[in-house]
């Protein structure tokens, strides 16, 4: 990948806010494949949830799931009205673990201002659909213990735990 | 794992309950529906009430109903209103628990109890709901996307998985 350059700190945006009064709201929700001139704009919603701003990191990403290329690997946006409100982005993988193809999702994201209007599910089913026609019939993701919200949403959407644990080790220098 | 007799009882009660909000259901109706003692049970669903997960209805019929936000309400708020799941108890060792072995083996015991809470932490009763309504249709388990949703859409996050 590189050397990456640290990312930069900005400050964070947290909880939901409905955006009601944001000129988008009315505008077609479209789920589409991403563009490399969205990246600024994801960029920007990452760094508003993390406080991180991966500029290098989704560059990197972009180069391997984005544009037209494997179908398995899928890096999709919700676009409404121009604005990117959320993005997805994961791959079929074969065998890795031990596990016959399936897909993985690796993030998925939903600007702040676009929370509690389905968009999170709708790009997870699109990233789903993408999964189905490459073959695979199982979606699995990775998230962090104590990211209840997140743990929250994909439960909702009807996912369980699957039979693998995670486990870590630290290198000794 | 196994849960407390009362937390059982709660959970249930609880899952009834947000199933119909607008429904008063009587503790007798689910201390029938359970198999369990109505006079248990009150004692149970009275806890619930002073949790804020449910109210008791005055007037003809009577009885409970739920007085939570299904989403936002996880098994965790229920269950730890009635035992403290796999937390340590500070003043009650059991033997041996501060020897090599005994520590060594309470990091395992640690890391179970820890996925345990983040499980329960991360069901809501809505899930739960979902959940039940599956099991209800026979499903394997699995669920079958792009299909028509008749629930509202889940508040959505970020999550992240590098490889």
């Amino acid at each position: 990948m590189g050397t990456l350059h640290p990312p930069s700190r900005v400050p964070r945006r947290g909880g939901t806010r409905p955006g009601r009064d944001r000129p988008e709201a009315a505008s077609p929700l479209v789920i589409r494949r991403g563009r490399r001139q969205d990246l600024p704009q994801i960029v920007a919603i990452d760094a508003t949830v993390t406080g991180l701003e991966k500029r290098d990191y989704w560059r990197s990403v972009f180069g391997r799931y984005g544009g037209n290329g494997r179908a398995e690997r899928q890096f999709l946006v919700a676009d409404a009205g121009g604005r990117v409100a959320g993005m997805v982005i994961g791959e079929v993988r074969d065998w890795e673990f031990g596990s016959p193809p399936c897909g993985w999702v690796f993030g998925i994201d939903v600007d702040p201002d676009f929370r509690q209007a389905g968009i999170g599910t709708r790009l997870l089913d699109a990233i789903c659909a993408s999964f189905r026609r490459a073959g695979v019939s199982k979606v699995r993701t990775l998230l962090a213990r104590d990211n209840k919200l997140i743990l929250s949403f994909f439960r909702s959407q009807g996912m369980m735990a699957g039979p693998f644990i995670p486990l870590e080790m630290d290198l000794d220098a | 794992m196994k849960l407390q007799k009362n937390t059982y009882l709660a959970l249930y009660s609880v899952l009834e309950f947000a199933a119909d909000p607008a429904r008063h259901v009587s503790a007798a109706e689910i201390a029938d529906k359970y198999g369990v003692s109505s006079h248990h049970l009150a004692k149970v669903l009275s806890e619930l009430a002073r949790a804020g997960i449910v109210e008791s209805v005055r007037g003809a019929g009577g009885g409970y109903r739920f007085a939570g936000n299904a989403r936002r309400l996880t098994l965790m708020d229920v269950i730890q209103t009635f035992e403290e799941l796999g937390l340590p108890d500070g003043s009650r060792r059991e033997a041996g628990e501060l020897t090599p072995v005994g520590r060594a083996l309470g990091v395992v015991l640690s890391e179970i109890d820890e996925i345990a809470r983040a499980t329960f932490s991360s069901i809501t009763l809505a899930t739960m709901l979902r959940l039940i309504e599956r099991q209800q249709r026979g499903a394997t388990g699995s669920v079958r996307r792009n299909q028509p949703r008749s629930r509202p859409a889940a508040s959505h996050q970020r999550a992240t998985a590098r490889r």
